[in-house]
């Protein structure tokens, strides 16, 4: 491991996130409408059956929603990278491309949870009860781990497609299904068994759940099964990242 | 002379695409090696092999006693290379550029800042360091990437076509870095260029690339002897070929080439030949639109060994157009 190529770019995608302020604010628009929309909105008329109110509920599902959109498009970098020609400035390097690998992972991640406290910072003022605990810490790491897993995802998407809209095609078809077949919007308890299976292989379903053990005190699994579930499924990504990126040409 | 580089029977296949088809040349240390030829001869495929981006179809390359395909990790250690792209991060300050580049070859700090303000002053940008980017000119821009190429103090640089869409003065002002860099700091340096002038003016020896293949390799001056006598261009539009048949019969003319309307005769004294060459062509009721008389360039030698110009301009316009697509974009 080549831990200054980490560090580089690392504190590349921290410069640059702190720089680009309107994208900030950007990305942090959607999160926000669905608290407002489905949180306060459509959440007065949802009674749940375990008790608590809806915002509270969903509180964890939008923070995952946003990690999860942030992370798979932090693929793009990539292809910019190469677009700009950046990318064959770091690959003639004497560097190994799993380290380019982890320093992207590590910086994105980076990003995403600062993105992250913020959104839990909107969702206090608008109405979210939090219940600390012990365990309150734990959503940092599921925050980390949950950016982790698709930051990888989109640098496998990134260096497999060359192409802007072929890109933003392919991650649109991950993004929504992986929302809406986790446990972001509603328990998975009242899903039929056959779409509850699906939800058991989705990463964000583990990331989600152990975020809202953290924060709300209540969840479908055991805390230590989502940390498991998590470290599990960011390992395999983080793999195929690094196979994908080692394959990946300079354009 | 020591060979710091040696490139054995070099080739790459695209698909089916010969893309460069077994090249071999050496390089000596301490010289500007040329590799002159139009767009698509196989230049920046050749560059792309040498500095381990690429990995060739056959053939063996040795720099600095390493192997490329064996040791690429080494190879980049001692090797700089300026990409025919802009291959900056535009988000990032002149000073972060060459910082991150430093970072990447474990350049301690200390050391770092040092090299950093030896090279800003050496490619005159100190007090441009801490702006972004995507704020400078182009001619800063390519400053900066060769500053960035040195700041790792590598003992062969690599540049693929230096000066590529940037105005002349620019130009110039780049070919004197080039120069100084290879006289003060001892660079052995490899370029590549479809610029006649610019392998003309840089490079100590220059092969002249074709079809991914080398024609003729040597000194500037000893191509441009290998054609003696002067060259005179002939233009005639529609009778290049009948002109061709006329003066190959002319015992004073030593060779001929013809490429599009043009025939260009390589002949001895030409200013007295002109009077004749006209003579000859009103008797065969042929119209001549113009003749130019010159010492051979770089230019007449590589039509000699190719049978047609260096085109700049096809190339040009498409560089530039995806240039400003790309600009667009980073808007």
């Amino acid at each position: 491991m080549d831990t200054n190529a980490v560090y580089v770019l690392w504190l590349r995608d921290v410069k640059r996130f702190i720089r680009a302020r309107s994208r900030i604010i950007g990305i942090l628009m959607m999160p926000l409408f669905f608290l407002l929309g489905l949180g306060l909105g459509l959440g007065s008329l949802i009674h749940l059956t375990t008790g608590g109110s809806y915002l509270d509920f969903i509180v964890p599902g939008i923070i995952g929603m946003s990690l999860l959109f942030t992370s798979i498009s932090s693929g793009t970098a990539v292809l910019w990278d190469r677009q700009f020609g950046f990318l064959k400035e770091i690959l003639v390097t004497p560097n190994s491309r799993f380290s380019i690998v982890i320093g992207r992972v590590l910086g994105g991640a980076t990003t995403a949870l600062l993105q992250s406290v913020i959104v839990v910072a909107i969702s206090l003022l608008i109405g979210f009860n939090i219940h600390l605990s012990i365990l309150t810490p734990m959503v940092i790491v599921f925050m980390l781990l949950i950016a982790a897993t698709f930051i990888s995802l989109g640098l496998t998407l990134g260096s497999l497609i060359n192409d802007f809209q072929g890109f933003q095609l392919v991650t649109s078809f991950f993004t929504l299904p992986l929302f809406f077949l986790s446990n972001g919007i509603f328990p998975i308890t009242v899903l039929p068994p056959f779409v509850r299976v699906i939800t058991y292989v989705n990463p964000l379903t583990y990331g989600i759940d152990g975020m809202r053990i953290a924060l709300s005190g209540s969840g479908t699994f055991s805390i230590w099964v989502d940390l498991a579930g998590m470290l599990i499924s960011t390992a395999i990504l983080v793999a195929i990242a690094a196979y994908a990126f080692n394959k990946t040409d300079v354009g | 002379m020591e060979k710091i580089i040696k490139v054995k029977n070099l080739s790459k296949k695209f698909g089916e695409f010969q893309a460069v088809g077994g090249i071999s040349f050496e390089v000596n240390e301490g010289e500007i090696f040329g590799l002159l030829g139009p767009n698509g001869a196989g230049k920046t495929t050749t560059i792309k092999m040498l500095t381990t981006l690429l990995k060739p179809t056959g053939g063996e390359v040795d720099i600095a006693g390493l192997d490329i395909r064996s040791d690429p990790r080494e190879v980049r250690k001692i090797i700089g290379i300026i990409f025919q792209d802009p291959s900056l991060d535009e988000e990032l300050t002149g000073r972060e550029n060459l910082e991150f580049h430093a970072i990447l070859y474990k350049i301690g700090k200390e050391k770092r800042n040092e090299r950093i303000s030896e090279i800003l002053k050496l490619i005159e940008l100190e007090d441009k360091a801490d702006i972004l980017v995507k704020n400078y000119s182009g001619g800063m821009k390519r400053r900066l990437e060769i500053g960035r190429g040195l700041i790792h103090q590598p003992k062969v640089l690599f540049l693929d076509e230096p000066t590529l869409g940037l105005d002349v003065q620019t130009r110039r002002h780049i070919w004197d870095y080039i120069k100084k860099l290879n006289e003060v700091h001892k660079v052995t340096i490899i370029l590549t260029t479809h610029y006649i002038e610019e392998a003309d003016f840089l490079t100590n020896r220059v092969a002249f690339i074709d079809h991914g293949k080398i024609v003729a390799l040597d000194t500037p001056t000893a191509l441009k002897n290998k054609l003696g006598g002067d060259v005179v261009s002939i233009k005639s539009p529609g009778n290049a070929t009948a002109l061709e048949a006329i003066f190959k019969k002319a015992k004073w003319v030593r060779r001929i080439t013809k490429h599009e309307d043009f025939i260009d005769l390589t002949l001895v004294e030409a200013e007295k030949k002109v009077p004749e060459i006209i003579n000859i062509a009103t008797k065969n009721r042929i119209k001549i639109e113009s003749v130019n008389i010159h010492k051979p360039s770089l230019e007449d030698v590589f039509i000699y060994y190719t049978g047609k110009t260096i085109r700049e301009e096809a190339g040009e316009g498409w560089k530039g157009m995806m240039r400003s697509v790309r600009m667009k974009r980073n808007r």
